[in-house]
């Protein structure tokens, strides 16, 4: 461990100035929040209510979560007209039936069409579609996202690199209570020709929040 | 589960109450006007479940939808771009009873 910095510079290199040292996790005091997390799961585990591998798989099982999932019922949509009618009804059972788990809380997929294009925020705090999109973006939680997407959504879409013609209309969903919120994108242009594997790949996290549209792969 | 109290389409407009405790209405749209635009079902209040009081009655849930030029005076955008939030029955009046 200690060797590392210097085998990476070769051994006895002096290279004329030092770096910052790289600060571990613990050099910051806990929260409180992290604090009582750490202290009821040892608790759950101590009372053999479940055990330490138990919930180690359950965070792997969180951080596997990937927008994999969401982009294959969007690609599935676009190749399918009953599946699309189906998933803008009941996203949860439409994903049941391609086998994604979309978990207990009800997610609502929203539409972009010509005339509209929808965007995810969650001004309260963080909610957030992560059985189809997995973990959010540090940015979603972030104040200033939360804050500027409801006030000035334009400006904040055109800082994704996207600007939105002004006859199309931006339609905001501040995903605040029971609901969460997945974004069908429209199918791009140019991709007549792909089979739903490929359409997927177009699919990427930020389109289904709504800050991006998939291109067609040449592009 | 009784009928819900406004159908879509129907003018609501969110309370303007600030009252303590784990509220979901976003502050922004209190005392704003917009119209139902789904009406998502029923659930139990966050407001009472945030006490522990889990058997407490249902409450109907809207999604409303409210003009962005309504939200933001001095908006920047089109005029057609608007904005839809989650907001439970308690929280909601016919949109006349308090025009003034």
């Amino acid at each position: 461990m200690t060797g590392s910095h210097d085998d990476a510079h070769g051994p006895g290199h002096a290279h004329g100035h030092t770096h910052p040292r790289q600060p571990d996790i613990e050099d910051a005091p806990l929260t409180h929040h992290q604090l009582l997390a750490l202290a009821v799961g040892d608790l759950l585990i101590e009372k053999g209510v479940f055990g330490a591998d138990d919930l180690r798989r359950q965070i792997e099982a969180m951080d596997s979560r990937s927008p994999a999932a969401g982009a294959r019922l969007v690609a599935r949509a676009w190749t399918d007209p009953d599946f699309k009618g189906r998933l803008l009804e009941n996203t949860n059972t439409a994903a049941a039936a391609l086998g994604i788990d979309a978990g207990a809380i009800p997610i609502m997929t929203v539409e972009n069409t010509p005339e509209t294009h929808n965007v995810i925020v969650c001004t309260l705090c963080s909610c957030y579609p992560r059985q189809l999109i997995g973990l959010p973006p540090d940015w979603y939680k972030s104040r200033a996202y939360r804050s500027r997407t409801v006030r000035e959504p334009r400006a904040v879409l055109a800082e994704f690199g996207m600007n939105i013609s002004e006859d199309v209309a931006v339609r905001v969903h501040d995903s605040t209570a029971e609901l969460r919120y997945m974004v069908l994108p429209l199918r791009p242009a140019g991709t007549e020709g792909m089979d739903e594997a490929a359409l997927a790949q177009l699919v990427t996290r930020d389109c289904l929040i709504g800050v991006a549209v998939p291109r067609p792969p040449d592009s | 589960m009784s009928a819900p109290r406004f159908a879509i389409g129907t003018p609501v407009r969110i309370r303007r109450a600030f009252p303590p405790g784990h509220v979901r209405t976003p502050w922004y749209l209190r005392g704003l006007a917009g119209e139902v635009c789904h009406v998502v079902g029923d659930f139990r209040n966050p407001e009472e479940l945030a006490y522990g009081r889990y058997n407490c009655p249902m409450l109907t849930l809207y999604r409303v939808r409210l003009r962005q030029s309504d939200i933001w005076p001095d908006y920047r955008g089109a005029a057609q771009d608007t904005l839809e939030v989650e907001i439970y029955e308690n929280w909601l009046e016919p949109a006349a009873e308090q025009a003034a």
